[in-house]
């Protein structure tokens, strides 16, 4: 399958970028690739088996499910703002141990 | 009528939010309370509500696929209970109003959506639950919105959504290898195909996906620090019952219902399993902060319910969910009694601690009880679930990993003495003459809690026969 | 088929720009770009009802939305931000390549799945399968929508007493 290949190079693109940046926005964004690279999946998958209905009720449901997501995520990184006043992912190494 | 478990809590949070506020935020409690006590009896107490209610009614309503059997049971029990612990304890910690009705509202669409993962037939559905408790434990742990809460939050966030982006994956590639995403379809399809890459490549990528939500080494990152920073009654919640529904429960569901236990299966679980329980042993010996101890000493019991699993038979199973319920009563106590002990001295260092017991009788009698339990001493309720584990493991031909889950015990009781010794015997340290015993909220869930340690330990050999054999179905069938 | 291949580069395209792009306000705008170029992609295998979803929320909701916090955390002074940009190339220029040979290597090993057609081929449009055979699904969204607002709610307000 042709698709397959592309999810597979896009997984690699979100992972690199989630594990290379210092940044907490961009790993968000890397996140975001990860779940654009699955819903390419999904679709490629729905159309393989023939049950394209399926798919695209599944998609809408996963698309869903990542605004709210996301949302969380960018209510936590404005918090963390607020604190520290970076988004330096270096910085938020308090928890040890 | 299984509907009625997810719907209930779910509407009674959007009632609750209608106008009428002031009114509604002093219902909320007992609304709750009532609520998790209904679900705790519904399941006990058989013929009480479930038949009465009518289901065609519903059916013509809706049609949800929703389906319950042993292991559901008692799962369904432990969200009821610790739902209800996790409720008295915060009662204590949150004093603004505003923030304890947000928190009870959470409560609630976390119990709605644990319901959903529990009665699921469809892994599709099953994930859309499993995000609905996660997004509920992001905000319970980021909820008060400290600097330490909400980087134990981020770092959760990203783990979860890794393993979001693996489950889908895993989904997907079943979808394509069987055409539908209902259990009985998936499991048919298997059934009538070969191993094939594309089967093996789903499976891994699930199996993935669950150890990073149940937090297993190594997946486990996220594990100490989202317990440590979370407030204390989330603390309760999140290891009481979220990471064993979310990773553990769904695990053996996929495993029971899917695929099936081959034997790449049973040994990647005994490893990990017994990893987890080992290190993770090994890890809390090291701890100085006393919830970062017990968030090892929780996967450490995580590798033992997986250890009880990997055996693959009948009793393995069933000891693994006799430990999800001690694990969820034993650790549920320890922490509510570590929110006692920060409540009252303000920090949770170990060392600076010390003859806690003279000032605090009943967290520490408590504790010890708690402790005494998830070590496996006989007659606690630990003991009889991490028997049945071991002779599961014996009786399988597994006897070195049997032997590995008798070292995982003793270094359990290892830790536990040690934490037991340094915080509630010993002197008192001077800075801490004054206080008292915690509050009537987080007293009360503690004993009822060891009270069913102790109660359950000793009734249980009544009714061991017949717990073994209510699993016998989710094999056979 | 030709176009299906085009397209899929363009998307990689797109996602590789998003990351190795300096700028934050850039890296939301190649978000925006690649859910868009998904959507051709989805209209193109036919799944209409998921392509307008992805096309309305993924490359307009969640850009808005990365752009309003980028906007709210202001980034670093410019010699900061300079030093900052020769460092980050050191660590990403390493990214395309890595995703050229990966390519490569994928097509060499194109493994045939065999991935079986089911007996029965549904043909019932996805609304149909949205609205009748999948409420559970329906419910759990509107209960993790509800929920997402109680996270908005809890996160977002404005604290009464500072910290």
């Amino acid at each position: 399958m042709l698709s397959a290949i592309f999810v597979v190079l896009l997984l690699a693109i979100g992972v690199y970028c989630i594990l290379a940046t210092y940044n907490l926005i961009r790993v968000l964004i890397g996140i975001e690739i990860l779940i654009k690279a699955v819903t390419l999946l999904i679709i490629a998958a729905g159309r393989q088996s023939g049950n394209m209905a399926l798919a695209q009720a599944m998609v809408v449901s996963i698309i869903v499910i990542e605004v709210v997501i996301m949302t969380i995520a960018v209510g936590v990184v404005l918090g963390i703002h607020h604190h520290s006043n970076s988004l330096d992912s270096r910085n938020i190494r308090k928890l040890k141990g | 009528m299984y509907a009625l478990f997810v719907l209930v809590p779910f509407l009674s949070s959007f009632i609750l939010n209608l106008p009428f506020r002031k009114l509604n935020k002093r219902l909320s409690f007992g609304v709750g309370a009532a609520l998790f006590l209904l679900q705790m009896a519904v399941i006990i107490i058989p013929g009480l509500g479930l038949d009465k209610i009518n289901p065609a009614v519903l059916a013509n309503i809706f049609n949800f696929d929703l389906g319950a059997d042993a292991l559901s049971r008692v799962m369904l029990f432990c969200i009821g209970l610790v739902a209800f612990v996790t409720l008295c304890a915060n009662s204590l910690f949150l004093k603004d109003s505003d923030d304890k009705f947000n928190f009870i509202n959470m409560l609630l669409i976390a119990v709605a959506g644990m319901n959903g993962i529990v009665l699921a037939k469809d892994i599709f559905s099953l994930y859309v639950f499993l995000e609905i408790t996660a997004v509920a434990s992001f905000i319970l742990i980021a909820f008060n919105r400290e600097e330490l809460g909400l980087e134990g939050a981020f770092k959760y966030i990203l783990l979860s959504s890794i393993a979001t982006v693996l489950m889908i994956a895993g989904i997907a590639l079943f979808f394509l290898a069987s055409g539908s995403t209902n259990f009985a379809a998936i499991h048919s399809a298997l059934l009538a195909q070969d191993k094939s890459l594309l089967i093996n490549l789903a499976m891994a990528l699930f199996l993935s996906a669950l150890f990073i939500k149940a937090g297993l080494m190594p997946f486990h990152g996220w594990v100490p620090d989202a317990y440590t920073a979370a407030p204390a009654a989330a603390s309760v919640f999140l290891a009481g019952i979220i990471t064993k529904t979310a990773g553990v429960y769904v695990l053996i569901r996929i495993l029971v219902s899917i695929t099936g236990f081959s034997l790449t299966i049973k040994s990647v679980l005994l490893f990990i399993g017994a990893f987890s329980a080992i290190i993770g042993a090994l890890a809390a010996l090291t701890q100085s902060d006393f919830k970062r101890m017990l968030s090892y000493s929780s996967i450490s019991q995580m590798g033992y319910i997986i250890l009880g699993v990997g055996s693959g038979t009948v009793l393995g199973l069933a000891g693994a969910a006799l430990h999800i319920f001690n694990h969820a009563v034993f650790k549920s106590l320890l922490f509510v009694n570590s929110a006692a002990v920060e409540k009252a001295l303000g920090s949770r260092d170990i060392n600076k601690m010390g003859g806690l017991g003279s000032r605090m009788p009943i967290t520490s009698l408590t504790s010890v009880l708690g402790s005494l339990s998830c070590a496996g001493i006989p007659p606690l309720a630990g003991f009889w679930s991490k028997l049945i584990i071991i002779i599961a493991l014996w009786s399988a031909g597994y006897q070195a990993y049997a032997v590995i889950a008798i070292l995982g015990s003793i270094l359990t009781l290892a830790y536990f003495l040690c934490l037991q010794r340094s915080v509630f015997f010993g002197k008192l340290n001077a800075e801490f003459k004054n206080i008292k015993e915690a509050g009537f909220s987080l007293v009360f869930p503690a004993l009822l809690l060891a009270v069913i340690i102790v109660g359950v330990g000793i009734f249980l050999p009544l009714a061991l026969d017949k717990f073994i054999l209510s699993f016998n179905t989710l094999l056979g069938g | 088929m030709f176009l299906d291949l085009i397209i899929l580069i363009l998307l990689v395209l797109a996602a590789l720009w998003t990351v190795m792009t300096r700028s934050l306000l850039r890296a939301a705008m190649g978000l925006a770009l690649a859910s868009a170029i998904l959507t051709l992609i989805m209209f193109n295998m036919d799944a209409s009802l998921a392509a307008v979803f992805e096309l309305s929320v993924c490359a307009g909701l969640i850009p808005v939305l990365f752009i309003s916090v980028i906007s709210l955390t202001q980034p670093l002074t410019f010699k900061e931000a300079l030093e900052h940009m020769r460092a980050r190339l050191a660590r990403f220029w390493v990214l395309p390549l890595i995703v050229i040979i990966l390519g490569i290597i994928l097509v060499l090993i194109s493994v045939k799945f065999k991935a079986p057609l089911p007996a029965a081929q549904t043909q019932a449009s996805a609304r149909f399968v949205l609205w009748h055979l999948r409420q559970f699904d329906l419910l759990g969204q509107i209960i993790i929508l509800f929920g997402g607002v109680f996270g908005v709610v809890v996160l977002f307000k404005e604290r009464k007493k500072s910290a």
